[in-house]
Order: structure tokens, then sequence, then C-alpha cells
């Protein structure tokens, strides 16, 4: 098998006439972070939700773990091992950390029960902290509820979730859009320790800093266009911006947009 | 250091400053009701010096005044085994309106499963279906009616989960058909004369010794098994549910049936208790069924609640209720205190969310 883990060739989506996403050929390797920048309403959501099943693309390829593939929901998605952490965080508010952590994939014991099997307290908190230790999330109290937690705490935990199972690809849509620094600070460690693990992940950010700090390539998106694929060592901020704002386009994209 | 093995990061967390359970606040609420009717009945003229929960008579062998606490606690279990069922539903998000009909239907309809083949050498005045259906082992009515609760609970649930209409308006429509289904049944003649053996589960005390029994069973699904964890967090976010791979549809017909189920149950032991079904029984059960919980701390929202908590709103339902008796306020005026306890109980509860999420 080869060393790639997501492939799109030609992907395309339209909204009724509207081309919110056109012809885009993408490829990450393992291990890699990339990052996906461009404007608002340039296609970088619309194409994570082909990607990720949320959406049905109206035509092109996904080719996952060299399968290819045709989720029909997120679910789909997160049973190939694909797992999103949404902008919207699907958190479940009046729950604790272990909880929200095991939710949907609880453990359990006495089987037989069926959907009345018990719930393995004891296991979830233990693995509940092993996952934050090891993503260096700090939570004074794992057993409080989502809801009396800062915005920041909440979105460890997400990503938290996110990071603790083995998945093959992750993918973050804005994950410090509303963070304070230091939380923020803590989301780019969990980022970078997921890169340490050599897991690839797929970051859409508006933040310059954090991509060039994070990242090993950057995929630009204008008007529902790939226009530019750059290595970091070879770009710098000022360059990406010329390529999102449509005062550049990459060499081999010329006439894309 | 107790904390340390419940978080990350060495950040501090003062175990003293952990909000208490609501749980807690209800039962001082219980004991404060409790006291208000105590001093009432010191205090009001045309009392007589009686108390409310403690024996005046110096009678040797208790300090309580039994008769009152025993009409308590048998008033509220029958209702208290359908608030159990709400809880739940309304923990998932959701609302049951037809508990009440449903009660007057499945009495009806067991009942006549059960009913005993001669009164008192005569052949039964009330006889329903033909021999056949004398005479049969309690286990049958019972099966039959907890049989007709899962079918509307599932009727309830599939139509909420499948259809996505509000479960106000199913289950008001169930509603309807239920106190109709409870009427056609025997075009609103009462079915009466059961069987010792059915007499025997509604007998004495049995309710309450049901109530609690199923209140500990309903207590451990929701805090300590799968089915009580997803409904919590199908309530708290359905979003966050179903991205988490949980079949929200298929849970929301198994909630609505078990609730439907335990309706089912309390007319069982409501027509065996008063040894007669009735169309018209289970008025306003519904709607008490709802107090208890909203009392007992369950939120309307979705997420929040427990079966302890209905438990004691249930207690402070009957307790509230004998009190009204006991200071002897007018059976018309009853009804609008008790609306007026319900919705106080609402907004000081939402007063309360509403100061715990501003401090954190």
């Amino acid at each position: 098998m080869s060393d790639i883990i997501l492939e799109t060739k030609g992907l395309t989506k339209h909204y009724g006439g509207v081309h919110a996403l056109n012809d885009a050929d993408f490829v990450l390797q393992k291990g890699e972070h990339v990052a996906i920048m461009g404007d608002n309403g340039a296609g970088k959501s619309t194409f994570v939700r082909q990607i990720t099943g949320v959406e049905q693309r109206t035509s092109g390829e996904v080719i996952f773990d060299g399968q290819p593939v045709h989720f029909s929901g997120p679910i789909d998605a997160r049973e190939a091992g694909i797992e999103t952490v949404f902008q919207t965080l699907a958190l479940a508010d009046h729950l604790d950390v272990p909880d929200n952590l095991f939710l949907g994939r609880e453990k359990t014991k006495f089987d037989w029960l069926g959907p009345f099997r018990f719930l393995d307290y004891k296991a979830m908190r233990k693995d509940t902290m092993g996952a934050l230790e090891k993503t260096g999330v700090k939570i004074p109290n794992i057993r409080n509820t989502i809801e009396r937690m800062s915005g920041g705490q909440r979105q460890c935990v997400a990503i938290a979730r996110t990071a603790s199972f083995a998945s093959k690809l992750t993918i973050m849509d804005e994950p410090t859009a509303a963070l304070g620094v230091q939380e923020t600070a803590q989301v780019e460690n969990i980022i970078r320790s997921l890169k340490e693990q050599g897991e690839p992940l797929i970051l859409i950010s508006h933040n310059m800093r954090q991509v060039m700090d994070l990242v090993d390539r950057i995929i630009v998106f204008r008007r529902g266009r790939i226009v530019a694929n750059l290595r970091k060592e070879e770009t710098d901020g000022q360059d990406v911006v010329a390529y999102i704002t449509g005062a550049k386009t990459g060499a081999e994209y010329e006439g894309a947009a | 250091m107790a904390d340390t093995s419940h978080g990350t990061g060495g950040l501090p967390f003062d175990e003293k400053k952990r909000s208490i359970p609501g749980e807690v606040n209800i039962f001082f609420a219980l004991i404060l009701i409790v006291v208000i009717f105590e001093v009432l009945g010191q205090v009001l003229p045309y009392m007589d010096n009686q108390s409310f929960l403690f024996d005046t008579r110096d009678r040797f062998d208790s300090i309580f005044n039994e008769a009152r606490l025993r009409i308590i606690i048998l008033q509220v279990s029958i209702i208290g085994i359908i608030a159990l069922g709400v809880t739940q539903v309304i923990i998932s998000g959701g609302i049951d309106l037809s508990s009440g009909p449903l009660v007057g239907a499945t009495a009806m309809i067991v009942m006549s499963f059960a009913q005993t083949e001669f009164v008192n050498g005569n052949p039964n005045p009330k006889a329903v279906f033909g021999e056949w259906a004398f005479d049969l082992p309690v286990l049958i009515p019972v099966l039959v009616g907890l049989a007709f609760g899962a079918f509307i609970g599932a009727i309830n649930g599939s139509l909420i989960a499948y259809t996505r209409i509000p479960p106000f308006i199913a289950t008001l429509g169930m509603f309807l058909i239920c106190r109709g289904i409870a009427q056609a049944w025997t075009r609103g003649k009462p079915v009466s004369f059961p069987t010792e053996g059915y007499a025997a589960l509604g007998k004495g005390m049995m309710p309450v010794f049901w109530f609690i029994g199923l209140a500990f069973v309903l207590h451990i699904i929701m805090r300590y098994t799968i089915h009580g964890k997803h409904t919590y967090a199908v309530g708290s976010n359905e979003d966050a549910a179903r991205m988490s791979g949980i079949n929200v549809q298929r849970h929301k017909v198994r909630v609505y049936m078990i609730a439907s189920m335990l309706a089912a149950f309390a007319a069982v032991i409501l027509s065996s208790k008063n040894l007669t079904a009735q169309s018209g029984m289970g008025i306003f059960y519904e709607l008490y069924a709802i107090a208890m919980a909203v009392i007992g701390g369950v939120s309307l929202t979705g997420g929040r609640g427990s079966i302890i908590g209905t438990v004691l709103g249930a207690m402070v339902f009957g307790v509230i209720q004998s009190g009204f008796t006991y200071v002897k306020l007018d059976a018309f005026f009853q009804l609008m205190a008790m609306g007026a306890i319900i919705i106080s109980a609402v907004v000081l509860d939402k007063y309360r969310q509403e100061r715990a999420a501003t401090r954190s």
C-alpha cells in the first residue's frame, strides 16, 4: 500500500447553481499535517463536508486508505476512521467528561442485558484520565458536567475525544476560533502531540501564525477551487495571503480561478 | 487528596465548592413544606391544635399520624409509577401527555381479562367477554396490559422519532385516542369483579411496594445502564448523540415504550386496588405525573433530572395535596393552589440553573 491516506480526484459540489467546490484534487500522506486556508465561502468547509459524508458530493472521487469510499453520513466516516471536530461542538452539556468521551461507544459490563447493559464507569474514567494526560489537556475535575467548563476546556474535551480513539485521520474545522490565548495554546499542544504520534490531520484555520507553527503543507482555496499547494518551508505569511486574496495563483493551477 | 483521581494537569479543584445535587434541595423543600403545614395547624384558629404528621392522641406505639402518612404515600404511589416513566421521557427531551387516558384504556381492557365468573354465586353482571375470559391466571391480564402499553408507546415513539412531529402533538393525539378506546371498549359501562388473584396485586399497601420497587429499578437503569446514559445524551444534545453513533430514533421509541408500559402497569394496580375499571379513570394523571417530575427537578428542556428527584417530587406532591385537605382548604381552591405551586417550582428551578451557570 502506498503512503497516501486520503486522496480526492475532481471532487465537486454544486448547491443548485452555486459551484461551491470545483474539481478539487487533493492528496494527504500518512502522518502529514495539512492546513486548509481561504476566505469565507472559498469552499473549505464544503470540501470537508464531502469527505466526512455530512453532504453527498456532486461528482468526483474520494479514496481513503487505498479504498474508494462513499460515506452515507458522518457516522459512516467515523467508523472508517475519520474523526472530525466540528465548529459546533458535538458535546452533551449535561454529561461529564468520560460520558462525552465515550458517548456512543461506552465500555459496558453484562452485555447480555442488551440496551440495559451496565456502564463500566471505572474503566471509562481510567481511560479518560489516560487520554487527557496523553493529549496534555488540563481539567480540574473530569466528573464535572460540560456546561460548567470554559470554552477552551470544552474544545479540549472535544479534541481529546477525537484524539483518544485510534483514528486514521483527524479533521478539525477552526478548532480555536472562539478561544482565548491560553486555551488556543492548549489546543495547539494537542495538535503537536498528534503530529508526534504520526496521526495525519487536516486543519481548517484562519490563523496564519497557527498554521505556520503547526502544519507541513498549506492548501489555499479560492472561489471553490484549490489555487495553491505550498510547502511550509517554501512560503511565508504574505505569500499565502496573496494566494488567498487572489493576487497570486499557483503555477500548476493557472487558469483555474 | 480525593480530587487527584478526578482531574488532570494539576489544576486545583475545591471539593467543598462542588455544587449540591438538586435532590438535596428538594428534600429540604419537602421538610420545609411539612413544617409549614405543622405551623399552620397550630396557628389557624379553626384547627383545634391537631398535628399534620405527628400523633396527637398520645398513642404509645408511634409518634406519627400513621393514617395520614399511609394515605399520602398510597395516593402518590400509582401516579408515581407513571411519573417514573414520564421522567425518562422528559429527560430525553420529550413529553408524554397520553399517560392518563392510557391508564383509563388499559384498566378497561385489562379488567375484561381479569373477571371472575361468579359473584356471590351469581353470574358476573359486568361480564365483557364470554366464558373463556373468566378466571384466567393473573399473569394474563397483566401481560395484556403491558403489551397494550408497549403498543401505544411504540406508536408514540415511532411518530415522534420517524415523522419528527413534536412530542406534544403526537401524545396529545394519543391522549384523545386512548380516552376514546376507554369509552368505546364497553360503551362507557364499568368493568368489575376481578379474580382474587388480580385483586391481590393492588391490595392494601401493595401499590407502595410496586412504586418503591419500580423506582429502584428505574433508578438503576437511568444511572448505570447504557439506556439511561443515552437518554440523557439525547435530551442534552440530540445532534451530538446522533454524531456519536447513537441510534436516536430507536432510542426514542424505547423511551416512550417504557413510559407507556409503566402507565399501563399503573392501570393494572389502580384497577386492582379499586376492584373496578371505569373509562374515566386516570383523569389529570398525565399532568400530575409531569408535575411530580418537574417538582423533582427534571428539566423540561431535557438532559437533567433523576429518578430520586421524581420520587421526592412525588412525596412533595402528596404532602401538599394532603396538607391542603388537612388545613381544610376548599377542594375548589386546591387545584388552583396546585397549579401555582407547579409554576413556582419550574420558575425556581430555572432561576437556580441560571445562577449556577453564571457562577461557573
